[in-house]
């Protein structure tokens, strides 16, 4: 196993300190978190690290919305990408090439009124270019679409001398497959350059359905998804017995101009803020409230309706109306529960959605989704099959067995979860989940021969480490 | 790295035969726990109760550590990470506890005593915390003792000991703030184990898993302070405002 190489106090002591700050870092669910050195630098021009005590690795950090331990590197450097990096879009052709560290929020408001949209949109515009190709990330259009690897047409990596390659997958295949999905462990993506997609108005075109129970609900998904380019399902995860699953399925397309209401902008992009939620609350999510909120939500909702015109930010992020929305779960946090369950296991998707409301642990927002073809990186989430999102409140005892028995039921079908959300899995159960990991590692070990690149994920789940290897082999002096 | 819902993966316990030290590993157990360090003074001892943790995908190991050795333990840390990885918990336990009966005419007893149950766990709590910021997180679990709270003229060195480990422990915690790293204070009241056997049980008295689970849940939830039973905390804090006379009368009887 490769060693770091030991750094002289000497070339430490050369890094100038003004540069350099210590700061306390969690992830989204505020649950795991360590202490970092911090530094900012230019994604244009790269920045040679050789000067910085990397005992305990670098690793890259966007705008932190991975929910557990992704984005931390306790001990390590964290590198922050210039978010005003660059936006350089080619009208003609609808490619566009942005820094790693610019965030999707700043695209769409820079793309939008030209015409334009990106071709795959996480839950939030809250996450940068580099981060969305790190973690391979999906949206409602995956069974259609992909994920947003499918658009990729080349990314620049730095390494820790700070020089900048352009990657396409034709000319370094092993760093285009080390890295989509690679959660940032080959280093810095300080570009992307990717397809856009052409759009007439910044309105959408819903249709929603209630669903009474889970199988009318997986019914109405499986016959009719694939008329839709975009579909997601709400599943109240607190209802038992006959209405157990019952949720609510939206599916939408890009309106057209000629649908749209002459009285409004087409081209318009002005995503509102309600509210920030303010730190320090209590927990203000608990079990009577998510029931309440669930009840409303799913009468609220109509029980058919078609064409209704919605703006594009209500129907992709609703979320991003409520800032700081984590917060809700008080200081204990929450982890997001991401899993995929391959077709042809419904039977257990069924049972783990049982097994789910029993508890009565599941916070709102449970989300149902069916996935399309993977991109065929080693470590990319998405495959074919039912994804399915439960944010659990992560101080209740409960939790811990629920964790048990659910990752059972995943990993006994042949089933993963999302590593952009993972907080507990253990070594063996990522070895499960993701049975190429090995090819990732030596397709990663390539591309940093002698592991610099590092983090909280990767030391608890052991990704670097050979499988079965029952003690850790530190590089760390 | 513990995980999101406070699950370590490795524990160091310093005094590893200590009764509670033990069973706060055991109260922290899971499927994600894969090391446990034992480091004790009398290593045939500590393979003794490492027999206790034996099952698959856990490894015990068992090291030697005398707490007084204090030039030598930010080495044995060293040694310990370099072998096992990070360190997510660290429980201070080692201790001894002593009759001041038998120390009033006895100052060089009483210095040792002061030495091992305050100054050595200075040095070890101050080679644990440069460790544990190194890596940028972890918890430090402290032993502290409601003797410390108002100290009896029948305990008066383990008192006074606990008093000022519990006053470094406060400061320690203040410290590291910001760092990622937390300090866990237990400050149990009576506890039946064997370094208290012979001893007449004081009210309130509890038992080592008791103090085991409430100090894990406080672990999980980055508590700073915990008192077993909780109702110490109230109790002791009247009692440091009590009139002196008024207090011997009490602590006289315990």
């Amino acid at each position: 196993m490769a060693v770091l190489t030991p750094v002289s106090a000497d070339a430490v002591s050369a890094v100038p300190s003004e540069r350099l700050h210590y700061e306390e870092l969690t992830g989204w669910g505020r649950t795991p978190r360590s202490t970092s050195r911090v530094i900012q630098i230019d994604s244009r021009r790269g920045e040679d690290l050789r000067g910085h005590d990397l005992a305990r690795g670098a690793l890259t950090r966007g705008l932190g919305r991975a929910y557990g331990d992704a984005a931390l590197n306790g001990g390590g450097l964290v590198l922050r990408l210039d978010p005003e990096g660059p936006i350089e879009l080619d009208g003609t052709t609808g490619v566009l090439r942005a820094g790693g560290g610019v965030s999707f929020d700043r695209i769409m408001a820079e793309i939008l009124p030209r015409g334009w949209f990106v071709p795959v949109t996480a839950g939030t515009r809250a996450i940068t270019v580099g981060g969305a190709l790190a973690c391979d990330v999906h949206g409602k259009n995956h069974h259609v679409d992909g994920s947003f690897a499918h658009h990729v047409v080349s990314f620049e990596l730095m390494d820790v001398n700070g020089e900048i390659r352009t990657i396409t997958r034709e000319s370094d295949p092993v760093a285009w497959a080390a890295t989509i999905g690679g959660m940032g462990l080959t280093g810095p993506i300080t570009a992307v350059t990717f397809a856009l997609i052409p759009v007439d108005t910044t309105f959408m075109t819903v249709d929603t359905d209630r669903a009474r129970d889970l199988d009318d609900l997986m019914a109405a998904m499986a016959e009719g998804d694939d008329r839709y380019r975009y579909s997601v399902a709400w599943i109240d995860l607190l209802a038992t017995g006959s209405r157990l699953g019952r949720g609510v399925l939206t599916r939408g397309d890009h309106a057209r101009g000629d649908q749209i209401d002459t009285s409004k902008d087409a081209r318009g992009f002005t995503p509102r803020r309600l509210l920030d939620v303010p730190d320090h609350l209590p927990r203000l999510i608990g079990r009577r409230r998510v029931a309440a909120f669930n009840e409303f939500w799913f009468r609220s909702a109509p029980r058919s309706q078609r064409d209704d015109i919605q703006p594009l930010s209500r129907f992709f992020h609703p979320l991003d109306a409520v800032g700081w929305w984590n917060r809700l779960y008080g200081p204990g946090g929450f982890l997001q529960y991401q899993l995929l369950i391959p077709f042809a296991a419904e039977t257990t998707l069924v049972h783990l959605v049982e097994t789910v409301a029993r508890s009565g642990a599941a916070g709102m927002l449970a989300v149902l989704k069916r996935f399309g073809e993977g991109s065929g990186a080693p470590l990319s989430f998405p495959e074919p099959g039912w994804t399915l999102t439960i944010d659990l409140p992560a101080r209740d005892d409960s939790v811990r067995t629920l964790l048990r028995e659910l990752d059972e039921m995943v990993l006994g079908v042949g089933g993963r979860h999302y590593l952009a959300k993972d907080a507990h899995l253990s070594p063996d159960s990522v070895r499960r989940g993701y049975p190429r990991l090995g090819e990732w590692r030596d397709l990663r070990d390539q591309v940093d021969p002698q592991r610099h690149w590092t983090s909280d994920l990767a030391r608890r789940l052991r990704l670097m480490d050979p499988d079965g290897s029952s003690t850790q082999e530190v590089s760390d002096a | 790295m513990r995980d999101a819902v406070g699950r370590p993966q490795s524990i160091l316990v310093l005094g590893g035969t200590s009764e509670i030290g033990r069973a706060i590993v055991e109260a922290l157990d899971s499927e994600q726990l894969r090391c446990v360090i034992l480091a004790c003074r009398d290593v045939e001892a500590g393979h003794q109760a490492a027999r206790q943790f034996a099952r698959e995908g856990l490894e015990v190991d068992v090291v030697a550590f005398d707490i007084c050795d204090v030039a030598d333990h930010g080495a044995l840390l060293d040694e310990v990470t370099r072998r096992h990885g990070d360190l997510d918990v660290v429980i201070m336990a080692a201790g001894v506890l002593a009759d001041s009966d038998a120390l009033r005419e006895d100052p060089v007893a009483a210095a040792q005593i002061a030495t091992v149950d305050f100054a050595a766990p200075v040095a070890a709590l101050t080679a644990t915390a440069q460790c544990l910021r190194r890596q940028g997180h972890g918890t430090i679990v402290v032993l502290s003792s409601v003797a410390g709270r108002r100290v009896r003229a029948r305990l008066a060195v383990y008192g006074a000991a606990k008093a000022g480990l519990d006053g470094f422990a406060e400061a320690l915690s203040d410290d590291l703030i910001g760092s990622g790293v937390d300090v866990v204070i237990v400050r149990p009241g009576f506890v039946a184990t064997a370094m208290t056997a012979g001893l007449p049980p004081a009210p309130f008295a509890t038992d080592a898993a008791t103090v085991a689970a409430a100090t894990a849940q406080a672990i999980r939830a980055h508590r700073r302070v915990v008192y077993v039973p909780r109702i110490l905390g109230p109790v002791m804090a009247a009692m440091r405002f009590l009139p002196a006379p008024l207090w011997r009368r009490i602590a006289e009887r315990g």
